[in-house]
């Protein structure tokens, strides 16, 4: 059991911004993500595209900002739960609650902070027959250990940076990789598209374009799929794995069921305090929660995540009184022993 | 004071219609469709507007004249589902005076 103050479901700008402000009031954070990576919406679908809204930074690239923000918030020394999602909650006695992922990991908080954005990222799966049936069978949508594919047959589907990468990537580990793409382009960064054709003429990657997978076949694990290039009469190719990367969309998911007041596919919470919803001590924050004249902007998620921390602080400090210090004048007390603070200023006279 | 232009704009639940969109706000048609919630929040511009999902996906069924596609935009349909010929990303087609009239289906949510 993972044990924190505040738990964060969703490691995206405003769950990681929280744990700095949270860290500046003593408080420790967790934070679950259904991505194997940190950064949410700015490092899986624009991590190259420019923000120009952000305070103080006339522009920088979401993937950038991502990076920063666990610059800052690294003395506060936050878990993760990375590649999992929030299934159930339960609340205990003690009015703390337990968080379960999808994988059985378990974490209990006094203060459960949902900054989940648009949800959880789930792969977009191709309507092919009898697809779902071969899941974990030979059918994966996600890449979560390459190993597994060793000296294996595999076939990737699709057009983007991650078919690309990982068709290079794979192009080491498996016996033999083909790569399935409906258009002879690539929506693909440059250079990955031009190591994917070094790789192809090397004979290291098979490239079929244009085509698509048409049906899968197997008994109880995939054997072959079936590829059907447009006019032509359908190919039947053996292989051990099949990998549509067709992207992945935001589902609000298992959260949708934890009795939370939902709106327009987002959580209502009181914005004339602290961003808390219906349930006492579960908080909504950033573009997952809905007021009178939200914006869903990362700056606001900021601003809530900060308002939510002095919530979350009374809640664990009962009758506790708070007196807001700022950062130039008292420094920052990591929880990894660091400290930073303003140079003194040294006073000396004129003769 | 400038003019509106009348897009009639089938939903995802087949319900046809007919909005009043603004050409002084420099608006995308996915914005049109998220302006009159003619889509559930979340379903729809997931990117924001940068051709990088395809959650705009409609289908054009008026003759209009549109602005031809954008190597991103024709990149990211081929990677779409439920693709037609006359697919295109609404989030990528600027409301102006000469959409008048213009008639589109929302593609199905993936």
């Amino acid at each position: 059991m993972i044990t924190t103050d505040i738990l964060i479901i969703g490691a995206g700008p405003t769950g990681l911004f929280t744990v700095f402000e949270a860290g500046l009031l003593k408080l420790k954070c967790h934070l679950i993500d259904a991505l194997p990576h940190p950064g949410g919406q700015c490092s899986e679908i624009y991590p190259k595209k420019p923000i120009y809204d952000i305070p103080a930074y006339p522009e920088i690239l979401a993937g950038d900002l991502t990076d920063k923000l666990l610059e800052q918030s690294k003395q506060f020394e936050p878990g993760f739960t990375l590649g999992e999602r929030a299934e159930t909650i339960e609340k205990l006695a003690d009015g703390s609650f337990i968080v379960t992922t999808n994988k059985g990991t378990q974490h209990k908080a006094p203060i459960v902070a949902i900054a989940g954005g648009l949800g959880s990222f789930e792969p977009r799966k191709p309507s092919i027959k009898h697809l779902r049936s071969f899941e974990d069978k030979g059918v994966a949508y996600i890449i979560k250990d390459p190993e597994v594919y060793r000296g294996q047959k595999v076939v990737i589907a699709g057009g983007g940076d991650s078919a690309l990468d990982w068709a290079i990537f794979l192009s080491e580990v498996a016996s033999e990789v083909t790569l399935i793409h409906r258009r002879n382009e690539f929506r693909g960064a440059l250079d990955s598209v031009e190591k994917v054709q070094e790789l192809k003429d090397r004979g290291l990657i098979k490239l079929i374009t244009p085509a698509e997978v048409t049906a899968v076949f197997g008994d109880s694990k995939l054997e072959a799929i079936e590829v059907t290039k447009s006019g032509e009469s359908p190919l039947r190719i053996e292989t051990d794995n099949f990998i549509p990367l067709f992207g992945l969309s935001p589902k609000l998911g298992p959260i949708a069921d934890w009795g939370l007041e939902i709106e327009k596919n987002a959580i209502k919470v009181n914005n004339a305090l602290d961003y808390q919803t219906n349930i006492p001590g579960v908080f909504a924050i950033g573009d997952v929660n809905t007021y009178p004249g939200k914006l869903k902007l990362i700056l606001c998620g900021f601003h809530e995540a900060t308002l939510m921390c002095q919530a979350a602080y009374k809640i664990i400090n009962p009758g506790k009184r708070y007196v807001l210090k700022y950062t130039t004048v008292s420094g920052i007390d990591g929880f990894d022993g660091t400290r930073k603070e303003a140079p003194k200023v040294i006073v000396k006279s004129i003769d | 004071m400038t003019q509106d232009v009348h897009i009639q704009i089938t939903d995802r639940d087949g319900i046809l219609h007919d909005v009043q969109a603004p050409t002084d706000m420099a608006l995308n048609l996915m914005e049109v469709v998220r302006l009159f919630e003619l889509a559930p929040e979340g379903t729809i511009g997931v990117c924001g507007g940068m051709a990088m999902c395809a959650s705009c996906q409609c289908y054009v069924q008026s003759s209009h004249e549109l602005n031809e596609k954008l190597s991103e935009e024709d990149a990211m349909l081929s990677e779409a589902f439920n693709v037609k010929p006359t697919s295109r990303l609404s989030c990528q087609i600027q409301i102006s005076l000469n959409l008048e009239g213009l008639k589109v289906e929302l593609a199905p949510e993936d």
